[in-house]
């Protein structure tokens, strides 16, 4: 144990007033005890410092990072509370997000079916009014009529004999034959649609091939009353037959669509 | 001069080991902490009232720590955990000022 008191010790020299006495020493006392000190007090002194240092510094982050383990019940609870209403607030949320998410994914499904739909009778409905281009099996109906014995009432009966037999798209010689088409004798020979047809008149149908073939064949039809008129008529039945006249569709002039609610897909 | 090195040097390790507080030391922790400032406050004024001892130092620091965890795990036990914590540290607090009051007059005579 050192002297430590310093009361005994005084600065040699004047002797100081007694106010001037007191700062200064305290100060020199300080100082003097600033002195590093090899004692054992000292050294215990330095540990206890560095545990107390270190307890402040630990104390300070733990204080900083501080969990939910130090807290008073009533403040988990309250917590607790605001966890449990939070969470259930999310799950509404959640939920709702779910539905308008499930409303969105069968809407866009809806409306692709709805397109696809769509498109599918634009489709029919192309290749009934002759504007889109068509393909299938089917026969070529060529008929050789150098006498030009063949007239209009002759090729409407071969037209409606396919219609009958199942043909669903149909081009006599460079046109179309749609709904509103129609056969006339011109003076130079028949005309489709006012289109005059060449010789040999070609008949190409998209439709069952044996079924349009047999109904040409069968007696008392096309090919009899062709031959008996002079003519040369020939079926040849095919897989891959294509029709690629069009018909521009005309937007009617008079007629008008019957507004009816749209069915629901 | 040791004892004010070996403070800064705890502050470091404790700032750069970030140590975790084992789970039975936390109540007691920030208490004892109070508890030796008093006692080093208490030791500065002792300092300058000359009457300073190393040994009433360690012996005061080390029961100002001990008694006040003592009072928290009394006030645990009891139930008045909290309010006896926050009575030790107003006290601890109204001691620690009073030695400073009378640092400050010894040093600057203020």
């Amino acid at each position: 144990m050192s002297d430590v008191t310093g009361r005994h010790e005084r600065p040699e020299g004047i002797p100081p007033t007694p106010a001037e006495d007191s700062h200064v020493g305290a100060w020199g006392r300080l100082v003097r005890m600033a002195r590093p000190r090899a004692t054992k007090a000292n050294a215990l002194a330095a540990v206890l410092a560095i545990v107390l240092g270190f307890a402040i510094a630990t104390q300070v982050h733990q204080t900083q990072q501080q969990g939910l383990e130090s807290l008073r019940q009533s403040d988990l609870v309250r917590i607790l509370d605001d966890v449990s209403q939070r969470s259930a607030r999310l799950d509404t949320d959640a939920r709702t997000l779910q539905a308008t998410r499930d409303q969105l994914v069968s809407g866009s499904t809806n409306g692709q079916a709805a397109v696809k739909a769509a498109r599918d009778r634009l489709d029919a409905l192309g290749i009934l009014a002759g504007t889109l281009p068509a393909t299938g099996p089917g026969i070529t109906l060529t008929i050789d009529d150098p006498g030009h014995k063949v007239t209009a009432p002759v090729l409407l009966d071969t037209l409606e004999e396919l219609r009958d037999a199942g043909a669903e798209a149909v081009q006599v010689g460079p046109a179309r034959v749609v709904a509103s088409s129609y056969f006339s004798d011109g003076p130079g020979g028949v005309e489709v649609d006012g289109t005059r047809l060449s010789e040999p008149y070609t008949i190409k149908a998209i439709g069952d091939p044996q079924t349009m073939a047999a109904a040409m064949d069968i007696p008392g039809g096309i090919n009899e009353t062709v031959r008996q008129l002079g003519a040369t008529p020939h079926v040849g039945e095919s897989t891959g037959l294509r029709i690629d006249a069009l018909q521009t569709a005309r937007t009617p002039r008079y007629a008008r669509p019957v507004s009816t609610p749209t069915p629901t897909q | 001069m040791i004892p004010a090195l070996g403070l800064l040097a705890g502050i470091l390790a404790g700032l750069f080991l970030h140590p975790t507080v084992p789970l039975w030391l936390q109540p007691y922790l920030p208490i004892a902490v109070i508890a030796a400032l008093d006692a080093v406050f208490g030791a500065v004024r002792a300092v300058l009232d000359g009457i300073f001892n190393d040994k009433v130092f360690v012996v005061s620091f080390l029961s100002n720590v001990v008694v006040a965890a003592l009072i928290v795990f009394l006030g645990d036990q009891l139930g008045v955990g909290s309010q006896l914590s926050t009575g030790v540290v107003v006290v601890l607090g109204l001691r620690i000022f009073s030695n400073v009051a009378s640092i400050r007059r010894h040093l600057f005579r203020a």
